[in-house]
């Protein structure tokens, strides 16, 4: 088993190393840079102080350099003009549109994004499990096909149409603030019970609209996944020893359609992340999905870059645990080495 | 004389399915006496197993009960029997606790049957739970003492084990000791052999066959198997399409059927032939034949930094096929049978050193091993396959035509017209009738998409067939004239076979030499009558010993079993391996090689 | 007792039957040779293209969605012909104008509709717009009116279905802040929301196809090399590649190449899907027993891939891309809905909703959130018919 979590961590590192590639030439593709472009429109209007400062930080950051090293730089697998300084090292880089730290504009964003994932997720979870569960057992019944109704809705309605109707229509029908994660009173408050609270009931609604189709999908597929364990000879084997249904469906097969369950909510993240971002763009949430748009249109790649790393890191680490948490489920890959 | 209280008395039993209710089980009934074993014999389709389900009310969805009385009579205490009840009329949670408790079923695929995410004294235990008062510890100790008793090496370690960690084999000892541990008083087994080797199919029914003596419980084994019949059942039913065709003590229904069906599958049974002189030395006109055949392939790498394990599937194989002679390559899963078949073929390449040779009707060797371009091709033409599985060996998006001209067309034989009339002449000689030719495969029953895989391997006129266990998923009726059909067509064409099969009994009257292996090596290679009747090496014994016949006389020699079926490692001296060290092959009699020590 | 006996009366051959010590043997009759030639599955007996699209045909909402789908593709060359204005027609007048209402079989009149007056409200200083009933108007069929266009590239007209009556607007779904016709600009629009997931299909097809196919034909390296990259794909969150990757598309190019583009980025990132189906299926399909007899009985790669392996892998990859081509229409909409897709003077559904995006101006106008119809039904019609070439693509279970 630690071996098989060794072995996965590796992968992941590996994986998210190649993925900052990507992303560090995708940021780049556009022809010129944020400061480049600027250099050239206070050299137009002759600032000479801007015109040092920008050339400062172009040094600063390395942007004078080939393209592979200023990768290096920004990792901090290379030295820069201050030494290692990148982001193993904790330096974010510099947003040279907004002139702050990239830490400082990220900071309570990130920590809105994960929460905002982290309950979608549990959202998912807690309606898909048991819908899923019943609409199977009891395949063509008044709830199976309510769950197909839902099914149906979370298909057809993209979240951000969710969101836009919500946005628009949300506080009307379910009487529960919407847009946005704080109100605008607390939005500097520190983190007291109160805004807590705020927060929380500003979340309920986006969480819906990032969950619903992915929890459609998870009813469909756990519904399917059951169906076809239901109809298995060790199902057979224990109504043979004399089970419950009950008791037989929880153990058995209910048990074998989590695993797949579980799987798939590893496979299901990349797209609950894209709908968290999307979302947050349409309700104006305060996560870091606005500041990557802005970040994208203005070519600000420090910033923008980082917000893609992290996103697919995001992504990345809830596909470990979500595989871990398969092998913690499944014996098959927690004792593949084990000798019988 | 007033008659004993039977333990099972099933009358008029009907089951429908769908909502058509159309009757796939009609009207059966059958008794079954205490510490007895009926056997409820049938090919597929027959209802032997919804029969048995019926009975403990697990019937898949979709079928039902429709009429009819099985009344049971459990063992109380003292050993008298209780009043009889009728399982079919109880209400579900009443059923409940005979089923598990009192009647136990074992199933044919031990993989499938047991949970794999849960440790067998989980699954096992889980039946102490539900019938009996014993829990925790006590649970604990009864099941490891059924372990024991079902012949598990390490009881311990099967507690704690999941059925992925398990052999076949041990696998199928858990399921019956999950069916052993509440002490039933009626076992059903479905089939609780088919899946296994026939080694471990003789031990396993042995094993069965104990429990029953020491425990005296009663069983209704459903099989196709008259062979496993003849060894255990005292009384036997014969079903086919729902109905009982006959039924009667065991040594009447096997010495003296009377009905046609019943005659039929005694007759189609495989056996173990009656000695006969023929004194057939090495093959004088070999057509294909392969010296110091080899295959190794690299396992996956477990653990970092560890050399991926090497997997030797074919270790130093030498085999001649004489030309018209049938060569039976005999073995159990993992001997290495189909690899050496593929390497032959040169499905795949054997390692380097081997010698693959054909020589032709027209009389030019090739060097197999060698060939490519226009000279593989042209052996390929002369050299063709019949799989196993009829389901997958017919392209499903083909008609049958299309199936038989595709060989001609691949290799530019004749005309549109030509190669259409050359099909239905196929279809003739394999028994079926050309105006089939329209139709597409998934129409045809098992037996029929045989004989259309057959008729396919001889549309390019090949000089030898490679039959790879062309009938062994065959009810056994069907495998009988699939045999005899190829007996048919190796006498009218000439052809030589190399034939592959995991049951030596089935080739018996096909053969003209038998080669048996095990773990990728030859362990005795000679002319089949003489293999059979003065089997030299202990796993050939133990290979016949362990093939049971519809001979009520014969029994399987247990013994003979033990010796020989266990790993190399652990066969008697001469024959013993030492690690991955074998012993030569040595020519005992002219044209006969056993893999011993001088 | 005789078995003679024993076959005439019921009664007593029951009684055998029950009896374990007793011989009963039943009176059915029993042909060896009878099964030979008797088909097993006649049902089974069709091409596998006539069994699939007999299992399709049950579905019925698939069928609808196929023929739904068949439809509006078909009729995407005509649009400028079906709709009632050109997509960048301004009308002043109009601006914000609501939805009309028409009535039909009235006055004699296929259908009329009344014209809109509008008034300045004093207090909000917004228009407001009523119809006025007094003044029923004919809408006009197959009459000229707009702007000429050319019809399939060939015929110059300005002939339409229908057109607004003399002296009158039809603004069926409203106008938008510039009095441009809602309906229209959904018709047209429809050219590239609907076109862009086909030419994103088309990409991924290729990549998926290619390099599914060599990964699962060659094997070792170069299918280790496919797998990582798919995994690293598949695991990307794909929305905010798309926007970086639509965000370097040059701000100076022409709408052509920026849709073009678009579709690209659209299949880019949609091909693992594809790949992994076809390497399973090359993979699975290669150990099938025919293919293995095609192989030995000679015959060469090219047609054992072409005539045993593509047709069985065809109609799954026909089905998965079915599939993906919603998820493909809805990431145009996203990317122009946040400014990052189509540009203007593009129409497309995405770019409409762009408005929506103004919170005030659709608590007002709600019929700015028409585009979300189409879109809708769109998606779900892709996904119904999917499903149901799913479905039925294995007509022998």
């Amino acid at each position: 088993m630690l071996e098989y979590v060794l072995r996965r961590l590796w992968h992941m590192v590996w994986t998210l190393l190649l993925v900052s590639v990507l992303i560090f030439w995708v940021v780049n593709l556009p022809p010129g840079d944020y400061l480049s472009n600027q250099i050239a429109q206070l050299r137009a209007s002759g600032e000479a102080s801007s015109i040092a400062k920008a050339e400062f930080l172009m040094r600063q950051y390395g942007l004078d350099q080939p393209l592979w090293k200023q990768y290096l730089i920004w990792m901090g697998f290379w030295p820069g003009p201050n030494g290692f300084s990148g982001i193993l090292q904790g330096d974010l880089g510099w947003s040279f549109e907004l002139d702050a730290p990239v830490a400082d504009i990220v900071g309570e964003a990130l920590w809105m994004t994960i929460s905002l994932n982290l309950f979608a997720i549990l959202f998912v979870y807690l309606v898909a499990l048991p819908l899923g569960t019943v609409a199977a057992v009891k395949a063509n019944s008044a709830i199976d096909y309510i769950a197909t109704f839902i099914g149906y809705i979370g298909l057809a309605t993209p979240n951000f149409l969710l969101a836009l109707i919500l946005y628009h229509k949300g506080a009307h029908w379910l009487g529960l603030p919407v847009g946005g994660l704080v109100s605008k009173e607390l939005a500097d408050a520190p983190l007291t019970f109160e805004k807590i609270r705020d927060i929380a009931t500003h979340m309920i609604v986006p969480i819906i609209v990032i969950g619903t189709s992915g929890m459609a999908a998870m009813v469909r597929r756990l519904r399917a996944n059951l169906l076809d364990e239901l109809a298995k000879p060790y199902v057979v084997t224990a109504y043979a020893k004399g089970l419950r249904p009950a008791a037989a469906i929880v153990k058995y097969p209910l048990r074998m359609a989590l695993n797949p369950f579980v799987a798939d909510i590893g496979n299901m993240l990349p797209s609950l992340v894209s709908g968290s971002v999307l979302v947050s763009l349409v309700m104006g949430l305060q996560t870091i999905g606005p500041i990557l748009l802005g970040a994208l249109r203005s070519q600000d790649y420090f910033l923008s870059g980082f917000i893609l790393l992290f996103i697919s890191a995001l992504t990345l680490v809830g596909m470990l645990i979500s595989d871990l948490l398969l092998a913690a489920l499944d014996p098959r890959i927690r004792f593949s080495g084990r000798n019988a | 004389m007033v008659k004993a209280t039977p333990l099972l008395a099933l009358e008029g039993l009907t089951i429908g399915f769908g909502d058509a209710r159309l009757r796939v089980v009609e009207d059966v009934g059958f008794t079954l006496r205490h510490g007895e074993t009926l056997a409820l014999v049938g090919e597929s389709g027959s209802g032997k197993t919804l029969t048995g389900k019926a009975l403990i009310g697990i019937l898949p969805r979709g079928a039902s009960v429709l009429g009819g009385r099985a009344m049971f009579a459990a063992r109380g205490a003292g050993g008298l029997p209780e009043a009889p009840r009728d399982l079919l009329a109880m209400r579900p949670a009443e059923l409940r606790r005979i089923r598990g408790g009192r009647i136990a079923m074992i199933f044919q695929e031990p993989m499938s049957s047991l949970s794999p995410l849960h440790t067998i004294g989980d699954q096992v235990s889980e039946s102490l739970r539900l019938h009996t008062e014993l829990r925790n510890d006590a649970a604990r100790m009864r099941c490891l003492e059924v372990f024991e008793q079902v012949g598990f090496p390490d009881p311990e370690r099967a507690w704690s084990a999941y059925p992925f960690e398990l052999s076949g084999g041990l696998r199928q000892r858990a399921m019956i000791a999950m069916a052993m541990a509440c002490e039933p008083d009626l076992v059903i087994a479905d089939e609780p052999t088919t899946a296994l080797d026939v080694t471990t199919q003789a031990q396993v029914l042995d094993l069965i066959r104990t429990l029953q003596h020491d425990t005296g419980m009663s069983m209704i084994l459903i099989t196709h198997d008259l062979g496993v019949v003849a060894n255990m059942a005292d009384s036997v039913t014969v079903m086919r399409k729902g109905k009982v065709v006959e039924s009667g003590p065991c040594e009447t229904i096997l010495t003296d059927p009377r009905h046609g069906y019943t005659r039929a599958l005694i007759v189609a049974a495989p056996h173990v032939p009656a000695p006969r002189p023929e004194a057939s030395a090495a093959p004088a006109d070999p057509i294909f034949w392969a010296r110091n055949l080899s295959k190794t392939y690299r396992g996956r790498r477990r653990g970092i930094g560890a050399p991926p394990p090497v997997i030797r599937a074919v270790q130093d194989v030498s085999l001649t096929i004489g030309r018209g002679e049938t060569l039976a390559l005999v073995g159990e899963s993992g001997s290495g049978k189909t690899t050496v078949a593929k390497l032959m073929l040169r499905a795949e390449d054997p390692d380097p050193g081997a010698e693959i040779g054909f020589r032709g009707a027209d009389g030019r060797e090739l060097d197999v091993a060698a060939l490519d371009g226009a000279e593989l091709r042209d052996f390929r033409r002369r050299v063709q396959i019949v799989f196993q599985d009829p389901y997958s060996a017919l392209s499903p998006r083909m008609s049958v035509l299309d199936i038989l001209t595709e060989p001609l067309e691949i290799h530019g034989i004749g005309t549109r017209e030509e190669r259409r009339a050359h099909a239905a002449e196929l279809m003739r000689k394999v028994g079926l009738s050309p105006e089939h030719l329209r139709r597409f495969p998934h129409a045809f029953s098992g037996g029929q998409r045989q004989r259309i895989s057959i008729a396919r391997a001889l549309a390019l006129q090949p000089e030898l067939l490679v039959c790879d266990e062309p009938t062994s998923a065959l009810d056994v009726s069907v495998q009988a004239q699939v045999l005899d059909l190829l007996r048919q067509l190796r006498d009218e064409m000439g052809l030589s076979y190399l034939f592959i099969s995991h049951d030596l009994t089935v080739v018996a009257d096909l053969a003209d030499r038998v080669a048996v292996m095990r773990r990728g090596r030859v362990v005795e290679e000679g002319p089949a009558a003489a293999v059979f009747a003065d089997p030299r090496h202990p796993y050939t014994k133990a290979l016949i010993a362990a093939s049971p016949t519809p001979d009520p006389g014969r029994r399987l020699d247990l013994a003979a079993v033990a010796r020989g079926a266990g790993d190399p490692e652990t066969w008697p001296e001469p024959f013993r391996y030492e690690g991955d060290r074998a012993p030569p092959l040595r020519e005992v009699e002219p044209g006969r090689q056993v893999r011993c020590a001088a | 007792m005789t078995r003679a006996d024993k076959a005439t009366d019921p009664d007593a051959a029951r009684e055998a039957m029950l009896d374990p010590d007793a011989h009963y043997v039943s009176a059915e009759p029993y042909d060896p040779a009878a099964d030979v030639q008797a088909l097993e599955r006649s049902d089974l007996d069709a091409s596998t293209a006539a069994l699939i699209w007999r299992r399709f045909r049950r579905r019925r909402l698939a069928v609808i969605s196929g023929i739904y789908l068949l439809a509006i593709y078909l009729a995407l060359p005509f649009v400028d012909f079906l709709a009632p204005y050109d997509p960048a027609q301004r009308n002043p007048d109009a601006i914000f104008a609501p939805p009309q209402a028409v009535e039909f079989f009235k006055d004699g009149h296929l259908a009329v509709t009344y014209p809109m007056r509008s008034e300045i409200d004093m207090n909000t200083f917004q228009p407001v717009f009523t119809p006025d009933l007094d003044d029923p108007r004919p809408v006009r069929f197959l009459a000229r009116c707009g702007p000429v266009y050319t019809l399939l590239g060939l015929v110059e007209t300005n002939m339409r279905l229908f057109c607004p009556p003399e002296g009158a607007d039809l603004h069926l779904l409203g106008a938008d802040r510039l009095g441009r016709d809602i309906h229209s600009r959904i018709m047209h629009g429809a050219r590239l929301s609907l076109t862009v997931g086909l030419i994103g299909v088309v990409i991924s097809f290729a990549i998926g196809m290619t390099l599914g196919g060599l990964a699962g034909y060659f094997g070792g390296w170069t299918d280790a090399a496919v797998q990582r990259s798919i995994e690293i794909i598949r695991s990307l969150p794909e929305l905010p590649i798309w926007l970086a990757l639509s965000a370097a598309i040059p701000a100076n190019w022409g709408p052509v190449s920026v849709f073009f583009m678009i579709s690209v980025i659209l299949g880019l990132l949609d091909w693992p899907g594809l790949a992994r189906a076809v390497r399973s299926k090359f993979l699975s399909l290669r150990e099938e027993d025919y293919v293995r007899a095609a192989e030995l009985m000679g015959a060469p790669t090219r047609r054992i891939i072409m005539s045993h392996m593509m047709p069985n892998f065809m109609s799954h990859l026909v089905a998965s891309a079915t599939l993906s081509i919603p998820s493909m229409i809805l990431g145009e909409t996203a990317l122009s809905l946040l400014g990052l897709g189509l540009r203007p003077p593009a129409v497309s559904w995405g770019l409409m909703l762009n408005d929506a995006l103004d919170l005030t101006a659709v608590e007002i106008y709600p019929w700015l959130l028409a585009p979300m119809v189409p879109v809708m039904m769109v998606v779900l019609a892709f996904n119904f018919l999917g499903d149901g070439l799913r479905d039925a693509l294995d007509p022998y279970s």
